[in-house]
């Protein structure tokens, strides 16, 4: 729900400057653009050179560019160099969360070795084992020793591997509940202890390898997903880390300095310039400004605000520069308000039971009743202990899920890949099943489905090209709409600008004004915002209308989601006439208008307990409570911080298209995945039985294992081929 | 047999290496950024070239 203006030029990136503990300052960009080998070496050439730079290296997978340099640095000198050569940048601030969170990827690779290196090498010594079951010639003595040698490097590897399962579990079964890897744990341990007995015991059937392999797969499958996740979380992160968190604090001295928005206090006075956001509650001291409340209450009007009046955190100063004395802290303000309706709604969504652990809670007692039966049975039926226990573990080892554990990773990665490349960030995997779960669109006007830029409409060239000189002097959203229109020209000469009212100044010499109908001189009293005035001193007043246009494939995506069964809504904050003209245009019957953000996310809870799966598509921070409160949130990429946090998916470019081919693709993951259960069922309705009647042996096992993960994840695969063609 | 006892543990010990060769990798930051590596390789750089 925002109009979004481009923010003001020359900003102030001192901010982003690190100290590094050797004493060197470093700046972090984001390049855009840089794909060769050419551009990396232009770039690190030219910015090397600038003065006081130490070094620059950019890294081309990620497009992040880190700069040293020897004592004080100048970023904007940085930037401005990046842009000359065609490349855009921006100064981030990355933070430590993305570097904790690189630690665990780090450990699960590190864990994904040990198991490989395990599998490998306990396999190695089980081969002889295994061409003894087929009445080769070995020994009890050598085979037992084998045995000892796969006990030797596969038990370590296990344990060692097999970490990231039994913490899971273990935290699972404090909360009371099984998630998945209860089952994987204590297959595992219970596998690991028995072949040790077996060992012992100088047995037969130890299956070690089996244990360590069982590991590898599902770690493939662990670290899938945990990729998916960081890919999605350091993109969100860049984009966050762009909005610098300072302010401009007037000092006792009068001087300006720049400060971390944590460390503004009470009272303090800040200059907001035209195009920054109001960084905490304030109320006016000095200058005449408007104010665009869009992304705070959904309402496109600009509002005019004198000293005296409050201007809250969040609201887009447009013309004037204005002096702002602190009402409140940074976390006091209406924007940490919504932040915390926004935490409240994610929380609800984190009792979410994803499709892995609802399988998981009708295989885990499934499957254990099933080997407890093996043991019980089997001694009954005059077995032995011993033997009635090996088939029950063999039971357990052949059911381990492991093509449960990969049959969803395996399909998100590669549905999420496929959206990716089509522009959408998918934030989890667990967002991909929610939105295949969706039967209602709700979508938000401003932003969403219009453009979120103010257009002019019907205006012969011939007026507009006579207004232009004026309009490309004014800084005015709407001014700049008008010199956009027009192109490239001439600049008026002599120009003032009247806060809150036009621009005045002389156009071949004759004097002009563009502005407000009563600053021109207009007849009409109508005042309206989403127009302009111009006329030359004495002469007829033309009038320009701006409206905020429909996205072009605005319609084209409605039909679409109706045509797959969902109903659409508008929740608008805007005003009634230019919601219900949106909702005409879109073909959409069912709309409302002039919400404020808590009845956006009332209206979400009153269709969810209805029944109705929703999802949510906005952009503002009046939507971020929705978003978070939805069943599936998509948010696009010029939304605000705080709306692409609550979304679920962030998609970008110009069109909505994204939002159909998400849910088209989130539907087939959810097919896919569906099937690599069915598969897997079909298996295990195969082996348990030859588990049971004592058939499956370590060799059997280990081939069975491998052969169904790998049909699982040829399978997911395929999803990746329907999107190319 | 007792070839087995020199080759067995010999074995294992190539596997620990190349785990351990794999650890160093990861940790000097070697997959980072495949892209730019694979990039550099290609950026002539005169000072490099051989007299």
């Amino acid at each position: 729900m925002a109009l979004t203006y481009d923010l003001a030029p020359g900003a102030d990136f001192s901010a982003f400057l690190r100290k590094t503990p050797k004493g060197e300052t470093s700046l972090e960009l984001l390049v855009k653009g840089a794909r060769c080998a050419g551009c990396l070496a232009k770039i690190e050439k030219a910015v090397a050179q600038l003065p006081g730079v130490d070094t620059a290296r950019l890294n081309l997978t990620t497009g992040k560019l880190t700069v040293t340099y020897r004592g004080e640095g100048d970023p904007a000198a940085v930037v401005r160099t990046l842009d000359g050569l065609g490349y855009p940048a921006t100064p981030y601030d990355p933070g430590q969360a993305a570097l904790a969170h690189d630690a665990e990827g780090r450990r699960l690779t590190l864990a994904l070795a040990v198991a490989g290196f395990g599998a490998m090498n306990a396999m190695m010594f089980s081969v002889p084992v295994w061409a003894g079951l087929f009445g080769q010639e070995l020994g009890v003595g050598a085979r037992t020793m084998m045995m000892w040698a796969s006990a030797a490097v596969g038990a370590p590897c296990a344990i060692y591997a097999g970490r990231p399962f039994f913490e899971s579990a273990w935290r699972s079964l404090k909360r009371g509940r099984a998630n998945m890897d209860v089952p994987i744990s204590i297959g595992v341990i219970l596998t690991l202890v028995i072949s040790f007995v077996e060992t012992v015991l100088r047995g037969r059937d130890a299956y070690f390898d089996a244990a360590v392999s069982l590991l590898f797969l599902l770690l493939i499958g662990r670290w899938l997903d945990h990729q998916l996740r960081a890919k999605a979380k350091s993109a969100a992160a860049d984009l966050l880390a762009m909005q610098a968190p300072v302010a401009a604090v007037v000092g006792p001295d009068g001087l300006e300095r720049r400060t971390p928005l944590s460390e503004v206090a009470v009272g303090d006075v800040l200059i907001v310039r035209p195009g920054e956001r109001a960084p905490v509650d304030g109320e006016v001291v000095d200058g005449i400004s408007t104010l665009d409340n869009a992304l705070l209450t959904g309402e496109t009007r600009p509002v005019e605000i004198r000293p005296g009046g409050v201007m809250q955190a969040g609201a887009l100063n447009l013309t004037a520069a204005i002096r702002v004395r602190a009402l409140a802290r940074s976390e006091d303000s209406a924007v940490a308000a919504i932040a915390r309706l926004v935490e409240a709604g994610t929380q609800s969504k984190s009792l979410y039971v994803r499709l892995a652990d609802k399988a998981a809670a009708i295989y885990v007692p499934v499957v254990h009743t099933l080997a407890a039966v093996t043991f019980a049975g089997g001694w009954a039926l005059g077995l032995g202990p011993r033997e009635a226990l090996l088939r029950a573990v063999a039971v357990l080892i052949i059911t381990c899920p492991c093509a449960l554990g990969l049959a969803v990773p395996a399909v998100q990665i590669t549905a999420s890949g496929r959206l990716f490349r089509k522009g959408v960030l998918v934030k989890s995997g667990a967002a991909l099943e929610r939105l295949a779960e969706v039967d209602h669109v709700v979508l938000d006007k401003t932003g969403v489905l219009t453009e979120g830029r103010p257009k002019l409409i019907d205006a012969p060239a011939h007026l507009v090209a006579m207004a232009a000189p004026l309009a490309r002097a004014s800084a005015h959203p709407l001014a700049k709409a008008l010199a956009a229109e027009a192109g490239p020209g001439p600049m008026a000469e002599g120009v003032v600008e009247q806060a809150g009212q036009g621009v005045e100044g002389l156009i071949d010499g004759r004097r002009a004004r563009l502005g407000r109908a009563a600053y021109v001189g207009a007849p009409d009293g109508s005042a309206s915002e989403t127009e302009l005035w111009f006329g030359f001193e004495g002469d007829t007043k033309i009038r320009f209308r701006f409206s905020d246009q429909l996205r072009a494939d605005a319609a084209e995506t409605v039909a679409g989601l109706k045509q797959r069964g969902l109903t659409v809504e508008i929740l608008s904050g805007d005003l009634r006439g230019p919601v219900a003209k949106a909702a005409e245009d879109a073909g959409i019957d069912s709309w409302r208008s002039g919400l404020t953000p808590q009845e956006k996310a009332q209206a979400i809870e009153a269709l969810a307990a209805q029944g109705r799966k929703v999802l949510m598509v906005g952009d503002g921070l009046n939507d971020a409570a929705a978003l978070a409160k939805a069943h599936a949130a998509m948010a696009p990429g010029s939304a605000l911080e705080a709306s692409q946090n609550a979304a679920d998916l962030v998609f970008s470019g110009e069109g909505l298209g994204a939002i159909v081919e998400a849910v088209d693709v989130a539907r087939s993951a959810r097919g896919r995945a569906l099937e690599n259960f069915g598969f897997s069922a079909l298996y295990n309705i195969v082996a348990a039985p030859a588990a049971m009647a004592g058939l499956v042996n370590p060799l059997i096992a280990a081939l069975a294992m491998s052969g169904s993960s790998l049909v699982v994840t040829l399978n997911a695969l395929r999803l990746a081929r329907a999107g190319r063609s | 047999m007792n070839i087995f006892f020199l080759l067995a543990p010999f074995s294992v010990a190539l596997g620990l290496a190349a785990l351990g060769a794999f650890w160093w990798t990861l940790r000097s930051g070697q997959y980072d950024d495949p892209a730019g590596d694979a990039s550099r390789i290609l950026i002539d750089d005169p000072e490099d070239r051989p007299a």
